[in-house]
């Protein structure tokens, strides 16, 4: 059985649906990512499974059960983190004080507040800096580390390059194997291919809201992801 | 071939609801003439309510600014109306208009400071501008002080023709009411307000200027609520800051638009006649009307939104003033979603950096 | 001399204001929300120990712990049970869903007690003063009533800084959907802020209800001079109401000083020209 498992998932907002129909199994440990081009559809897949979106009972399960239409913070509880695009650090309280309150559902695991610091030493120095004055990458570090603080058994990491340099980029990616190690299931959306081919081990693609593409990132050319990417 | 296509304005419901409505207001014209003088008087209290919660539709359903300080402009139009008359000799029912007017002049320096604020700061901002109105009026002798004054020159008018006198303005600013918000809605400065009510930032980048639209509506509204004061003592008579300035104008107010149905026409006049006689039923039993209708206006607008008009505008479509624009093609009709019975006022402080969001995710499985 | 006095009277009376202004700030803060039956809650409080001293004929300072948790788990449900719903409607809808349980608590204390003055008899700390000259003389009931509020607010802060759910009631107020992915359960939280807000304003009503009489059209007042301080104060600032409080109450007092009955537009004047001048507060939070 799957860590989480997706049908016919066919979410929106309001009256637009931004998703039709998709079917995605993911399984523990494995690191996932879901890449297109911007309005596919990737973030209304990640808050459908974090619960930001609702629907059907039955059309998410995760770890067998069945919680489609669960409040977000319950979710948090049974193991999943959203890692939000826009990273949503609060920007009144401090580095230290985003992590505290990361690890307010006081789950257990590996993830301590000195573990975030020694993951992510860039944070350290920043601990009593209040969010709002961090750069964009150290906001993205701060959501990350924040998002482990709950100890997660899956970690959505929504556009996590955004707006960042590439150099940024690589930092934070740098982070990723202390994250897979520790044995964190990662569903990850981007839109950086590059990026996504090099870290993931299975990739889905999608398109306009469909998916056209799912496998293992060795079993397609650049030239097929390309075409799927674009939808030539 | 080219399908003709039209605008249209009129419904089938508001082809008859506006000869019946003509025929109406012509036969409580003729109410004077045979009517008690107690019939007359609870006419007036019913009519100067209706025109009063029109205003305060107009403000808060079109224009989103929830007020909790009209009875400012109730207590300035009284005022007036004994200026007017009593200082500067005008005659009394002359004064009506008038006292719109200083109302609306008033409005000019309490929009100054009030629309510094948003949402529910507003609202109680308004609440306090009003409550320097009334301190003011309490603590100047000439004006009456506190033990308040007598509309003496309408005092000295014989009481049948008073009355009927009265009784006819009070029909004039509700009809009045009533036109001036249909008016308004049907100008452009009112698609602007609808606009507005709908997105307030979209609006914006449309070019409306939004803070002028609003402005203008708070005037409009406060001339109304003005000359309505000024009816509602020629009724009375006998005038105190503490009544003229009084909190319970704006619960009237608020009560009979929220449960008729915020951001209609129709729905204040509901809200009216339902307040009006629950007011008459109840009378023996204290504030008990009071209590009661609280908790209907606490669960209207929580879950019932519409009111009792949008409720039940909405199960069957009726329209009795001509006020949406329908897209026809030869005999069909597109009626549009109705808009939302509530603006959204935001009184939000700057908004967190990161937070791109916009949707607001209701959870719809599509 | 006389001037200082009036100083400080003003202070003493800003801490009672404060007292009330704390808790319309920590809702607005938690969920923006403007609670128009504040004032009414605060009448309802001292209703309260009105009732239980009545029945248990004890020092109404002995009613505070349990009007407090009265008032508090009022408010927890009130919130759950009606606000939580407003707010889901609209900010025009929560609004307008106050007012309407505002003048439900003003006309069913109006039922119940009537619609005369009521007092809470202290007893002799009512009128006992320190007197540091001629002129200057100090209630003890007022300086106890400004010791309170200073450590209502220290509470308050401690509370807000160093607590899990203190945390979470910032982060909520930063952004509440954020927050909830956090797993921070929003629906409680606000159930839990104006539990906590009511808790704070029972102790302001009963304060002001040994100071001064009460009745229930009284409420408005209250909400109005709550509001006063958190403007002039500033937005988001917790000592900031504080020195809202105090500026309202030296302009109170001084206004009655300088002629009786000017008071309260004296106060109502200095929060006018704030709005006017300088409508972020003398102390606004800008976090950017």
């Amino acid at each position: 059985m799957s860590l989480l498992e997706l049908d016919n998932i066919s979410t929106g907002y309001g009256h637009f649906q931004a998703l039709f129909d998709i079917n995605l199994r993911i399984d523990e440990g494995e690191t996932h990512a879901v890449i297109g081009a911007n309005g596919a559809g990737k973030s209304t897949l990640l808050r459908t499974i974090c619960g930001l979106i609702r629907t059907d009972q039955e059309k998410v399960r995760f770890d067998g059960q069945a919680i489609g239409d669960l409040a977000p913070h319950k979710r948090v509880g049974l193991g999943i983190s959203y890692v939000p695009e826009g990273r949503w650090v609060f920007p009144s309280l401090t580095v230290n004080e985003n992590l505290l309150v990361g690890g307010h559902s006081r789950r257990t695991g590996l993830w301590t507040i000195d573990k975030a610091y020694e993951t992510f030493p860039l944070l350290a120095r920043l601990r009593k800096r209040q969010a709002y004055s961090l750069s964009g990458g150290e906001q993205q570090a701060l959501a990350i580390a924040r998002g482990l603080m709950s100890n997660p058994r899956l970690l959505l990491l929504d556009e996590v390059s955004l707006g960042l340099a590439p150099v940024v980029v690589e930092k934070i990616y740098e982070s990723m194997p202390a994250i897979v190690d520790a044995g964190t299931t990662v569903l990850l959306v981007e839109q950086d291919v590059g990026q996504a081919i090099k870290f993931a081990d299975r990739i889905t693609c999608l398109l306009e809201g469909r998916q056209v593409l799912e496998g293992s990132p060795d079993e397609f050319s650049s030239e097929q992801i390309f075409a799927a990417y674009f939808g030539v | 071939m080219a399908t003709p296509i039209k605008v249209e304005r009129y419904t089938k419901s508001s082809r008859i609801a506006l000869p019946v409505t003509a025929v109406v207001i012509i036969v409580a014209a003729t109410i004077p003439a045979w009517g008690s003088s107690n019939i007359m008087k609870q006419g007036v209290t019913f009519l100067t309510l209706l025109a009063l919660a029109q205003m305060w539709n107009l403000l808060a359903g079109y224009a989103g600014l929830v007020s909790v300080g009209q009875q400012a402009f109730v207590g300035i139009g009284a005022y007036s109306l004994w200026v007017f008359s009593e200082k500067v000799g005008i005659n009394p029912f002359l004064c009506v208009p008038l006292a719109g007017a200083v109302a609306a002049l008033f409005a000019f320096p309490t929009a100054g400071l009030a629309f510094r604020l948003r949402g529910g700061y507003f609202a109680v901002g308004t609440w306090v501008i009003s409550e320097v109105y009334r301190l003011l009026v309490t603590q100047t002798s000439w004006l009456g002080g506190g033990s308040g004054v007598s509309i003496n020159k309408a005092v000295q008018i014989a009481p049948s023709t008073r009355e009927a006198v009265v009784f006819w303005w009070a029909l004039g600013v509700a009809v009045g009411a009533i036109a001036l918000v249909y008016l308004v809605l049907r100008s452009r400065r009112g698609i602007a307000l609808t606009a507005i009510r709908d997105d307030e930032i979209g609006a914006r980048s449309l070019g409306v200027n939004v803070l002028r639209s609003k402005l203008w509506v708070f005037i409009l509204a406060a001339f109304g609520t003005g000359a309505t004061g000024a009816v509602i003592y020629l009724n009375l008579l006998r005038l105190q800051p503490e009544a003229g300035f009084s909190l319970q104008w704006s619960v009237l107010m608020i009560f009979a638009v929220v449960i008729g149905g915020l951001g209609t026409i129709e729905g204040p006049i509901i809200g009216a006649i339902i307040f009006f006689v629950l007011q008459q039923l109840l009378a023996d039993y204290g504030t008990w009307y009071l209590i009661l209708l609280g908790a209907l206006a606490a669960l209207v607008v929580v879950f019932a939104r519409r009111g009792v008009w949008g409720t039940f505008a909405r199960r069957w479509p009726v329209d009795l003033l001509p006020l949406r624009r329908r897209l026809c093609l030869e005999t069909v009709c597109f009626t549009e979603e109705a808009p939302p019975a509530a603006p959204t006022t935001a009184s939000t402080p700057p908004e967190i950096p990161g937070a791109a969001e916009s949707e607001d995710t209701q959870g719809t499985d599509v | 001399m006389i001037w200082v006095n009036d100083v400080l009277q003003g202070i003493l009376l800003g801490g009672l204001y404060a007292l009330f202004a704390a808790g319309l700030s920590l809702v607005f803060g938690v969920m923006r929300l403007v609670n128009l039956a504040h004032g009414d809650f605060s009448i309802m409080a001292a209703y309260i120990a009105l009732a239980i001293v009545g029945s248990l004929n004890i020092n109404p300072f002995y009613t505070i712990v349990l009007v407090m948790i009265i008032m508090g788990i009022f408010g927890y449900i009130i919130q759950r049970g009606l606000f939580n719903f407003a707010m889901d409607a609209g900010p025009m809808q929560a609004i307008l869903a106050t007012f309407g349980i505002a003048i439900i608590i003003q006309n069913l204390l109006l039922e119940g007690f009537t619609a005369n003055s009521k007092g809470l008899d202290a007893g002799s700390i009512e009128n006992a003063f320190i007197r540091i000259s001629d002129q200057v003389v100090i209630g003890w009931f007022p300086l106890i009533t400004l010791i309170a509020s200073v450590v209502v607010l220290l509470g308050l802060q401690i509370f807000l800084g160093r607590t899990r759910l203190g945390r979470a009631f910032r982060a909520t107020a930063d952004n509440q959907r954020a927050a909830q992915l956090m797993g921070i359960d929003n629906r409680h939280l606000y159930g839990m802020a104006m539990a906590f807000a009511l808790a704070i304003v029972a102790i302001g009503g009963v304060f002001i209800g040994i100071r001064t009489t009460f009745s229930p059209s009284a409420g408005p007042l209250r909400l109005i001079f709550a509001y006063e301080a958190v403007i002039i104060g500033g937005l988001g600032s917790l000592w900031g109401t504080l020195v809202g409080g105090i500026v309202l109450g030296i302009a109170q007092v001084m206004g009655d000083h300088i002629q009786q009955g000017w008071g309260m537009l004296v106060g109502h004047f200095v929060f006018l020209a704030i709005l006017a001048f300088r409508p972020q507060g003398l102390f606004a939070k800008q976090v950017q």
